[in-house]
């Protein structure tokens, strides 16, 4: 990246913390209200406070470990999964309409049946966060599978290739790149997924302390959650992205960049989460805050 | 070359192909009109010519052994044809190669399939490459190559496997004219060493009299044969100009 974007990205980052510190220290009360509002100066101050602190790093490590095994769960089954309704007609009449059904019903709504089904509360948050990022990876993995050119295929068939060869050489690396998109909105929405659930009913994690800190008043420290929230999400965005960009280096490039969240056309997924993942978290947040109150 | 790990190489390649009464056609969709009748010799060179839509691309999965014919019998060696086997490549127009392998993996493929041992493959991979002229270039990605270089890596990929037939869906139908050419010429000279049975599927009538032994006309059936196959001089002799116009008009 040249210098001159580089310092165009922190421009457009201290001008957003300007604006905030500007309107909060002021007490701005203009419609919108910012005297209860916590200044930068605040927030940084608690978030150097806690970000050392022994139950800083536990929910961290919490948090973490919570997306890491619902992602990765998420990611064997959504492919396998996809994999298997695209390929088979059986596996698309047996497992077609349960997808379809169970697809509309947002993952944070099956709390209930989490609780009702699962021994420990721990399980129940990842399964959410596995539910969350699992229906993105089928659907976009059935759908680049379906998507493979045929010729591939006979090709591998008539070099004396079965069924494993066809899925091993043709059917998964051409189908990467659309995988990939799937888990990079997968990873995104398991974010908001671990952290909603978290809040209902976590014990420690970064959703669970966010939410704490709202109960008890502590405006500066709900700004550290949502902070470290954004700060997770783009590292694991990043991640995701990172690999799959290794992963698929053999898609040729345009000769010219376009924008700078989408390198190439396969994986314009991707380009979008990362940019979406910071906001909406915080916007689960705040839209969660009056149906809370009846905590199970 | 590699005949100690590969004995086919030392017998003579090619194998009969027959066409009994077929009629051919996707089960859920339609047939192609009318019954096929052909008999194709060891080591033959069959060119296939006819109007679009008439069912070249359909004869040659048939053969195959990706489509089952919807009536009659198809035969390798006067064995029913199932499946595909490595047996019979088939040769795409474009885009064929994996575009995540680079053109050696590519040429691998057939060889990983069989089971070669890794070295052997390298080996046999590398002399492939160098054989269709393109042994500086086996660690690019079919998309850094050109047109007419992306068909000689399918070329040697699909000769790699040691077929004993090659079926050619219009082959050099995407290349310009001078490309085309000089892989006329290349399929010509590996041809000859291989001897393997080749079914080649073109619409150009030029190309299909200069490479093929016979012209199936796949429109009405008729098997026509060819006077001075495979020499560029025999473009202008009489029997050649004649057989050309006939072909054109049938067309």
């Amino acid at each position: 990246m040249s210098g001159g974007r580089r310092l165009l990205r922190v421009t457009s980052l201290a001008a957003a913390l300007g604006v905030w510190q500007l309107l909060t220290s002021l007490d701005v009360n203009l419609w919108l209200r910012f005297e209860q509002f916590p200044t930068v100066g605040e927030v940084a101050a608690a978030f150097a406070d806690r970000v050392g602190t022994a139950p800083y790093r536990q929910d961290l490590g919490h948090s973490l470990r919570r997306i890491v095994v619902g992602f990765l769960l998420a990611a064997v089954a959504g492919v396998a999964v996809g994999t298997a309704v695209a390929r088979s007609r059986w596996a698309a009449d047996l497992l077609g309409p349960l997808v379809e059904v169970v697809r509309p019903v947002p993952a944070i709504a099956l709390v209930p049946v989490a609780i009702l089904l699962l021994p420990t509360n721990e399980q129940g948050i990842v399964f959410i966060t596995f539910t969350a990022a699992f229906f993105p990876v089928v659907v976009s993995t059935r759908h680049a599978v379906r998507a493979l050119t045929p010729v591939w295929e006979e090709a591998v068939l008539t070099m004396g290739g079965g069924r494993l060869r066809v899925l091993f050489s043709v059917v998964l690396p051409g189908a990467l790149p659309g995988i990939f998109g799937g888990l990079s909105v997968g990873i995104g929405v398991s974010w908001i997924c671990v952290i909603s659930a978290e809040m209902i009913s976590g014990e420690y994690g970064v959703g669970y302390r966010t939410w704490q800190d709202y109960t008890i008043v502590d405006y500066p420290g709900v700004f550290v959650g949502m902070a470290t929230i954004g700060a997770l999400g783009w590292l694991t965005s990043t991640a995701v992205e990172l690999l799959g960009r290794r992963a698929t280096s053999w898609l040729p490039r345009p000769a010219a960049r376009g924008a700078a969240g989408a390198p190439r056309p396969a994986f314009r997924g991707a380009g979008r989460t990362r940019a979406d993942t910071p906001a909406e978290p915080a916007a689960t947040v705040r839209t969660a805050v009056p149906r809370k109150e009846p905590v199970p | 070359m590699s005949t100690t790990v590969l004995p086919a190489a030392s017998e003579p390649a090619g194998s009969e192909l027959a066409l009994h009464d077929v009629r051919l056609g996707h089960a859920d969709g339609a047939a192609v009109p009318g019954t096929v009748a052909l008999r194709i010799a060891p080591g033959e060179l069959l060119a296939v010519v006819g109007p679009s839509g008439c069912g070249k691309s359909t004869l040659l999965r048939t053969l195959a052994g990706l489509l089952p014919p919807l009536d009659g019998q198809v035969t390798q060696d006067g064995e029913p044809i199932g499946r595909p086997t490595a047996d019979r490549a088939l040769f795409f127009q474009h885009d064929a190669l994996l575009p995540w392998r680079t053109a050696r993996a590519n040429v691998e493929l057939p060889l990983a399939i069989r089971r070669v041992a890794r070295a052997e493959r390298r080996r046999s991979a590398a002399d492939w490459l160098d054989r269709v002229g393109l042994a500086g270039h086996a660690h690019k990605l079919p998309h850094q190559l050109s047109g007419g270089q992306r068909q000689r890596v399918q070329l040697a990929r699909a000769l790699a496997g040691r077929p004993r037939a090659v079926l050619m869906d219009e082959p050099f139908g995407a290349l310009d004219a001078h490309t085309r050419a000089e892989m006329q010429d290349l399929l010509v000279d590996i041809l000859r060493d291989t001897g393997a049975t080749v079914v080649f599927v073109t619409h150009d009538v030029d190309e299909a009299l200069h490479l093929g032994d016979r012209v199936l006309l796949l429109g009405s059936g008729r098997v026509l044969d060819v006077p001075h196959p495979r020499e560029r001089d025999a473009r202008h002799a009489p029997g050649t100009a004649e057989l050309h116009r006939r072909i054109l008009d049938s067309l």
